[in-house]
Order: C-alpha cells, then sequence, then structure tokens
C-alpha cells in the first residue's frame, strides 16, 4: 500500500483524536465520505490501524493503578530467536506493552496492576519462572509525564482572550 | 481654583477616533458564562516549544540588552533570506529591513511616515480595524474602497482607479484579508500594481497572513514589476508561528523609507526585546515544519465551518487565506450585532458582527476557525439551532455534493431536536 497524502491525513486526523467521523473527516479533507470510508476500511483490514484507544489519566478519577517497567534478559531459542519466550511473555493480559531492544537487556515489558505486591507476585511467580528468562529488573513507576505523545497535566489550557480583532 | 475639563486635555484627533466596533460586544462577553468563543483573531496553538526553549536559552546565556534600533542583525539577515527564498525579492538586511513591535506598530510607523496632512489613504473594505485609524492619527484621510462577497471580497484595478483623487498617496492592502479570508491572484495584484505605478502611489502591504493561503501561491506585491520601491512590506511572526504576545513584526522597503521608519522608532520604542527577537529567529530557522502543520489543521477547519454554515442556510464566503469565515446573516433578519448579541445571549458563542470592519461588513459576521473541532462542533450544534429558530430553513442536501446521508440525517437529527 503506498502511502499518499490523503490517507496520511486521514491516519493523523484519527492518530490525534479517533473519536473523528468518517463524515467530518471527509469534509475536513474535501473529498467524498465513501472515499474516506473506503481508505479507513482498507487500513483496518491491512492492520494498519489496529485500534481505537482512548488515553486516559486513571489518577483524575480517583482510580489507583500501579505500573511497572521489567527488564527481563533471556536466552534466545534456535530458529525463533527471542520470539516463543517473548510470545509466552507478551499473552499476559497484565502485560500493556513490551518491546525488544538493544542494550544490557533484551524485553522492556510494561506491566499495570492493582498494587505493588500484584505486580510484584506476577514478576516473581509467573514472568520470572518461564523458562528461558535469565533475570528480570523491577523499575516502579512513580509519575507519568507524557504518553503516546500526549503530556499527562497539560498547563497549556487556552489562555486567549474572548474576543480580539 | 479653576475647574479642569480633562477632556479638552485631550488632543482632539485622539478623542474624536471613534472606539473599536467590538468594544461593547467585548463587554458582553466577559460577563456571559460558558462562551464558547470564535471571535480571537489568533492562532489556538501555543508558541511551539523548541522557540520558546530558543528563549529560555537566551534569557540562560544572558541576552538581556538593547539591540541595534534596526534589530538584531542575525534576524534581519534571516528575514531577507526567507523573502528571496519564499517570493524572490531581495532587501538588504542592513538598511532596508527593520524590526519592529509587531506588524501594528510597523503599519503605524509607515502611516507617520509617508502621510502628510490631508493625504488620503485607499483602504478596501471590510478592513481590519486599526487601518483606519493608524491612517487619521498620521493626519491622512481613510477612504475606503467597498467589496462584497459577490466580488470575493476582491478589490479591482478599476475600483483603485476610479477612487484615486489629487490627494491620494497611499493604497493599504492585506490580503489574505482580515475579517473576510479573501486572497488576491497574482494577475489581479499585478494591474492593481501598473495604477500604483502610473499614479506614483505608495503601497503599503500588510501581509501578515502570508502563510496561511490555502488556495494557491500568496503573490507578495513587492515581487510584481515596479513594486520592490514603492511597497511597504509589512510581515511579522504573530499568526505563522502563533507568537501573538511575542510582538514581533518587520517592515521591508526602500532604504529612504525604512531608514524614516527607524528614526521614529529609534525615539519611540528604541527597539524590540531581545528575547522575543531571538524566539524569532528561531521561528525562522527551524520553524517551518511546525507552521506547515499548524496550516494544515487550519485548513481542514476551514473546509468544516464553511460547509456547516452551507448545511445551517447561511451564504459563507469561501475564504482561501488567514483563519476566518465571513457568513452573510442577512437570512435571519438580524443586523450583524442583533445577530452577534443574540446568539452570545442565546446559545453563548461568541463572535464579531462584521460592522466592526467597516460600513460594507454589515449583514455579516466574522468567524475564527483558530478552535479546536470538539469546539467548532459544538458551537455550530449551537448557532444551527439558533438560526433555525431565526427561521432560516437548513439547505436540502442532495447529490451529488459531497456529504454523507449520514451527516445529513445527523444535521436533520439536531435540526428536530430544538
Amino acid at each position: 500500500m503506498v502511502l499518499d497524502n490523503i490517507t496520511r491525513q486521514i491516519l493523523e486526523l484519527l492518530e490525534d483524536n479517533a473519536k473523528l467521523a468518517p463524515e467530518e473527516i471527509a469534509v475536513m479533507l474535501d473529498i467524498d465520505v465513501a472515499e474516506v470510508q473506503g481508505i479507513i476500511r482498507e487500513l483496518e483490514d491491512k492492520k494498519a490501524i489496529l485500534s481505537y484507544m482512548t488515553l486516559i489519566n486513571w489518577e483524575k478519577v480517583g482510580e489507583e493503578k500501579v505500573s511497572a517497567l521489567i527488564e527481563v534478559r533471556i536466552t534466545p531459542q534456535r530458529d525463533v530467536g527471542f520470539d516463543a519466550v517473548a510470545e509466552r511473555i507478551y499473552r499476559f493480559p497484565e502485560v500493556r506493552s513490551m518491546r525488544l531492544m538493544s542494550g544490557t537487556y533484551d524485553l522492556a515489558v510494561f506491566l499495570e496492576g492493582r498494587s505493588m505486591k500484584e505486580v510484584s507476585h506476577f514478576v516473581s511467580t509467573k514472568l520470572a519462572t518461564i523458562e528461558g528468562v535469565v533475570s528480570t529488573t523491577t523499575h516502579f513507576v512513580l509519575k507519568t509525564y507524557k504518553q503516546d505523545g500526549v503530556i499527562m497535566e497539560d498547563g497549556e489550557e487556552d489562555r486567549r482572550l474572548m474576543i480580539s480583532p | 481654583m479653576t475647574q479642569t475639563n480633562w477632556s479638552d486635555k485631550v488632543n482632539p484627533v485622539v478623542r474624536n477616533l471613534p472606539p473599536s466596533g467590538i468594544r461593547k460586544f467585548f463587554d458582553l462577553v466577559a460577563e456571559t458564562r460558558g462562551v464558547i468563543s470564535l471571535g480571537v483573531g489568533e492562532p489556538d496553538f501555543v508558541t511551539p516549544w523548541h522557540i520558546r526553549e530558543a528563549c529560555i536559552y537566551s534569557l540562560e546565556k544572558g541576552y538581556t540588552m538593547y539591540t541595534s534600533n534596526w534589530g538584531l542583525l542575525e534576524l534581519r539577515e534571516a528575514v531577507a533570506a526567507d523573502l528571496a527564498r519564499t517570493y524572490n525579492v531581495n532587501y538588504n538586511p542592513r538598511n532596508e529591513i527593520l524590526i519592529t513591535v509587531g506588524v501594528s506598530e510597523a503599519l503605524d510607523l509607515a502611516m507617520r511616515v509617508l502621510l502628510q496632512p490631508g493625504d488620503e489613504v485607499l483602504i478596501p473594505e471590510p478592513s481590519y480595524v486599526s487601518y483606519a485609524p493608524c491612517t487619521t492619527l498620521a493626519g491622512g484621510v481613510p477612504v475606503f474602497m467597498p467589496t462584497g462577497m459577490e466580488n470575493g471580497f476582491r478589490i479591482s484595478a478599476e475600483q483603485v482607479q476610479a477612487s484615486i483623487t489629487p490627494r491620494t498617496k497611499v493604497l493599504l492592502l492585506c490580503y489574505p484579508n482580515n475579517p473576510t479570508g479573501a486572497v488576491m491572484d497574482r494577475e489581479e495584484l499585478a494591474k492593481i500594481a501598473e495604477v500604483a505605478v502610473a499614479n506614483d502611489l505608495m503601497v503599503i502591504s500588510d501581509e501578515i497572513y502570508d502563510r496561511l493561503t490555502y488556495t494557491g501561491r500568496h503573490t507578495c506585491m513587492s515581487s510584481l514589476p515596479g513594486m520592490r520601491e514603492r511597497t511597504v512590506l509589512l510581515n511579522g511572526f504573530s499568526k505563522a508561528y502563533a507568537m501573538t504576545g511575542w510582538r514581533v513584526g518587520y517592515a521591508a522597503g526602500h532604504p529612504e523609507i525604512i531608514g524614516a521608519m527607524t528614526k521614529i522608532h529609534q525615539y519611540s520604542m528604541l527597539c524590540t526585546s531581545i528575547t522575543a527577537q531571538m524566539a524569532a529567529l528561531e521561528a525562522l530557522k527551524n520553524g517551518q515544519p511546525g507552521m506547515r502543520r499548524m496550516v494544515e489543521h487550519y485548513n481542514r477547519r476551514r473546509h468544516l465551518v464553511v460547509q456547516s454554515f452551507k448545511d445551517m442556510g447561511l451564504p459563507c464566503f469561501e475564504p482561501g487565506g488567514a483563519f476566518y469565515a465571513f457568513p452573510q446573516v442577512t437570512g435571519t433578519g438580524l443586523t450583524s450585532e442583533e445577530f452577534a448579541e443574540q446568539l452570545l445571549k442565546q446559545e453563548q458563542v461568541a463572535l464579531v458582527p462584521g460592522n466592526a470592519f467597516g460600513g460594507s461588513g454589515e449583514g455579516f459576521v466574522r468567524v475564527s476557525y483558530a478552535a479546536s473541532i470538539d469546539d467548532l462542533s459544538e458551537a455550530f450544534r449551537r448557532m444551527t439551532r439558533f438560526v433555525r429558530r431565526c427561521g432560516v430553513r437548513p439547505r436540502v442536501i442532495s447529490a451529488p455534493v459531497k456529504i454523507s446521508g449520514s451527516q445529513s440525517a445527523r444535521i436533520e437529527g439536531i435540526c428536530q431536536t430544538i
């Protein structure tokens, strides 16, 4: 699939605001709504658009969540490298995201739980015991400043006057 | 003790200067709660971080002193390079470019340098609110050239020619235009330039919205044959780089004119704040990608706004630049001011009555689409309700317009809920 200008603009709009309806996008880009729907469907089919997510600051609604970054070192296996062990880890619902890294460890695993105890329990009983996992180092998240390009506590409200010439 | 008449202490020219047409409306907005404002003539983006960061860094490094009256040479060189690259017009940064406190100061300086008492200034109307007062303050006489939706709010060479008298000294242009969003193409401007040359007029060309041009390419007035010498080109950083509060603008033109403007500048402003100049320099050096992204956003909202007015049943001129729409509201049976006031009171949406921009703005309102998509959508829901109550029927949507059945149903749905 070749990324043309219209497709790029649709993706940017949706990445910025997944709530936008195809009808609104069509008007904004001055193209037919059927074309927008077609492009979005194609992007979804090709798994270019994977999901429409909402970024929530759970602290704002009083929900306590504990997040941790686990550095995991694993032993690669013949033919599949890191992938088989990686899959066993990322299939756990507690794992919110995971990436293979270069450097001193192999996998960066982001976990989310209701308490430190829950996260610790998961690491010690589920993660560390997987065959091929050599070591884990757990870092608890103290505060999230920015996630997915969004500043969590953005103080940049609209300070403009209500009317200006 | 004799009673002092304080009013008499004020220069009669200033005393008799009419207040801005939106002052009364401004107070009304201030006392209304829950207002969505589409009345703001400035970007809704905060100045991009790298520009702010450059300013912070300059303070850390101790850049807190005066600059040359003309402005930082490095900034003037960057401005000259930008004009050469964008419009192929070359200015000597040493004596043909002056950095000013916003375009507003540059306009005031240009008027004061060019005008003698009684000189006439031709101004297309509707016009930005400070053009006529600046003319008057400089001793000149504003002569308006009315434009309308039927001619795309553009002026013609014939209209300029017909407005010229022996006292005409200056032609003041602002395209892309505030408040209408109108743009002029190269051919039209070239004809006007010919009239300017033939009649020995100076042109003050306020091109503050030049980068916010969505249809075609902006034509820089001084790039036209014979115009470089007789144009005072005004531009700045407020709109394109979201830097309204920094107050940095510039004027480019003939050394005689710019030199004279610098004389007044050095006795009044002395120089533009170095902090703001350092930020402007960063904007010119590295601000192009961010600026293009902002323009893309405005363009998308522009489509949404024009379509929404059409659906609502209000004729709306399709703006080619700036970030304003200028819909006609006469169909509601209300004047510009009545429309703005009633809409504010009943639906808490603020916009600016068109007559604030002169007599030919009557019957229109200025809507700024420098607002979030969410705010625009909610404002248009409210406006649709209001306009419907005024008896305006929404447009019957039929093929082959570029709007879906579901959106048509949505719009109708909104109308049914009233």
